[in-house]
């Protein structure tokens, strides 16, 4: 059997009287691409959030397996030691730094990795400017892969909406991840750019040997990579299984459409 | 790229030796009142900068940099005074017997003054950055607060409100140029790091500067840290250039003064701040006839008398904060690379974008 990447067992998350997540329980396996579907306020950027350590889940437990094999309860760690630890992530409304340039958002998402101090950085010690160089090859490489290194000048904010998802993307793949949660990632694209989406999702995984999780609306990206599918329906986890199944499953059908008044 | 870099070193190495001559002659040429005014703009330049890690690259808007200041002023006040002067300066309350004894040079006081700063700064730092905002403004505010009033009362040390007088006084350009210098380029250096960037990642998101593995806490209180230290440098500087030292010099009041200068020169610019600082410092003293009484054909305008100075000044910088919302600089940095630029096509900003070839 292949190993758990990431598990929540019993994971619930209650804001005063409303429970956003109730129960979820996902197992996300290594190499898998796992898709996390449902309407609008099912609670899937919840579920995210409290994976990520944005907020603490009222009950549960968050199970991550990181590099070394070993299985980590990362419920409650601070979202930066969580990331520390191989989970990256994207948001919905993409946050880059955005008066910063293309170059300076990949680049800040690899100081998580950097071991000299600050006096070692300040003093530009040798063993700093060597983790400096290697930085800036991490960088070059990256952005080269996805063909942002023309622009690597240019504010964030100046690019173009698709590319902005991509250069999020690049991003946290620069935090050198495990684990890989987009949220969201065709918000707004095109059948093409979704299409050419879907290729770059699946050749990343393969390259970058990433386990993802991710959040879409768009059900031909969604059926074409998911390996298997978590839907969610106000905080509750309606259906699981493979997009084929998912696909012919009732309860889905009428969370998605609604009851059929006729019946 | 590289050898870009390299003529840039050099540059700047030249610049600073210019800039070092120039120091040597103001010393040696000019009159005290310049030289004064030189050495407050250098100095205000230090504090402007330490005050801009925070509030413009880090993104905390802190208001304690009059309390930090005040403990580099008061090392320098409590440690340099020559020993057999101290019963002068104590006459009210003797000092206590542990410190009366204990002479530092100069160097060696701003230092530590610089580091006790960064101590306190850590101390205060761990509850009070957990605040964001205005609310982050007022702690820090009012433990600047906190700070000059335990001075106040500290006497065997501090010699209370009397304050400490007697420091041999440092009015020497080039000593202070060359600390301005050194503090510049150590400054520099940090927010040009891996840190600086990490300093800019909060300041722009700081959702996403933790899903990128920056430790919020870590950061801001490394950021705070570092800018209290190079304040306390900057206090003790501004200690031994005035000779004396005084709680009231240090008033919340104080911390406004560099808060403007990081304004006018722009949140998160190193030269903005050094900018700010000689416009802020030299503009105020120029200002200065609007203080005097003023006669036109021998009747005398009501309005110009001492005060009038710091209300042109308030309205200056209304103007400039309207219209001119990112302060001189803005982000942007004054670099080598850019002046050369310029000087071989000169623009005037008008047209942005250049052909890429």
């Amino acid at each position: 059997m292949t190993q758990n990447v990431l598990r929540t067992e019993h994971v619930t998350q209650r804001f005063g009287g409303v429970i956003a997540v109730n129960d979820l329980n996902i197992e996300v396996n290594e190499h898998e691409i796992i898709a996390l579907i449902g309407p609008n306020g099912a609670g899937k950027t919840t579920a995210f959030n409290d994976i990520t350590g944005v907020y603490r889940p009222t009950q549960g437990r968050v199970i991550y397996t990181g590099k070394d094999g070993k299985e980590i309860d990362i419920t409650g760690k601070k979202p930066s030691d969580i990331a520390t630890l191989g989970v990256a992530r994207t948001f919905q409304n993409i946050r880059l730094f955005k008066d910063l340039s293309v170059y300076e958002n990949v680049l800040i998402a690899t100081h998580l990795h950097l071991k000299s101090n600050f006096l070692s950085a300040m003093f530009r010690l040798p063993w700093y400017r060597q983790e400096e160089a290697r930085m800036h090859e991490t960088v070059e490489r990256f952005l080269k892969e996805v063909n942002l290194w023309d622009v690597r000048n240019e504010k964030a904010s100046s690019l173009p909406y698709g590319r902005q998802r991509y250069l999020e993307i690049i991003r946290a793949l620069a935090t050198d991840p495990k684990l890989l949660l987009l949220d969201e990632p065709a918000a707004g694209m095109n059948p093409k750019e979704t299409a050419e989406l879907t290729e770059f999702i699946r050749r990343i995984r393969d390259e970058h040997n990433l386990t993802i999780l991710m959040i879409e609306h768009h059900m031909d990206l969604v059926m074409e990579i998911s390996d298997r599918i978590y839907v969610l329906d106000f905080g509750n986890t309606i259906a699981k299984g493979d997009p084929a199944a998912i696909q012919n499953n009732e309860r889905v059908i009428t969370a998605y459409l609604g009851e059929d008044e006729d019946a | 790229m590289n050898k870009n870099g390299k003529r840039n070193f050099l540059l700047t190495v030249v610049a600073l030796i210019v800039l070092f001559g120039l120091s040597c002659f103001v010393q040696g040429e000019v009159d005290a009142y310049i030289r004064r005014i030189v050495n407050l703009c250098l100095i205000y330049a230090i504090i402007g900068l330490s005050m801009n890690i925070t509030n413009g690259f880090a993104g905390q808007f802190s208001l304690g940099q009059a309390g930090f200041m005040a403990i580099g002023a008061y090392m320098v006040g409590i440690f340099t005074v020559p020993v057999n002067l101290r019963a002068d300066v104590f006459y009210a309350v003797p000092m206590n017997p542990h410190l009366v004894n204990i002479y530092m040079p100069l160097w060696l006081a701003l230092i530590m003054g610089g580091i006790l700063a960064a101590i306190v700064a850590g101390l205060i730092g761990t509850p009070v950055l957990r605040l964001r905002g205005d609310y982050l403004a007022i702690a820090t505010l009012g433990f600047s607060e906190i700070i000059r009033i335990i001075i106040t009362n500290a006497n065997t040390i501090t010699n209370g409100a009397l304050g400490i007088k007697n420091i041999p006084s440092l009015n020497d350009v080039r000593y202070i140029f060359l600390a301005t210098a050194v503090s510049y380029i150590l400054m520099t250096l940090l927010l040009s790091s891996s840190y600086g960037r990490a300093f800019k990642a909060i300041r722009e998101d700081e959702i996403a500067a933790e899903a990128m593995g920056i430790n919020l806490f870590h950061h801001k209180n490394l950021a705070f840290m570092v800018s209290a230290f190079f304040a306390g440098i900057g206090g003790g500087l501004y200690g031994a250039l005035l000779g004396t030292v005084d709680p009231k010099n240090f008033l919340f009041t104080l911390t406004y003064n560099f808060l403007l200068i990081i304004v006018l020169g722009g949140m998160g610019s190193v030269t903005g701040s050094m900018l700010g600082a000689v416009i802020v410092t030299a503009g105020l003293e120029y200002l200065r006839i609007f203080d005097e009484p003023l006669e036109i054909m021998g009747v005398a305008i009501p309005l110009f008398r001492p005060g009038l100075r710091m209300v042109v000044f308030s309205v200056l910088l209304m103007v400039c904060v309207l219209f001119w919302r990112h302060g001189i600089m803005g982000t942007k940095e004054f670099t080598w690379d850019k002046l050369i630029n310029f000087l071989k096509h000169p623009n005037f900003g008008r047209k942005k974008e250049v052909q890429r070839k």
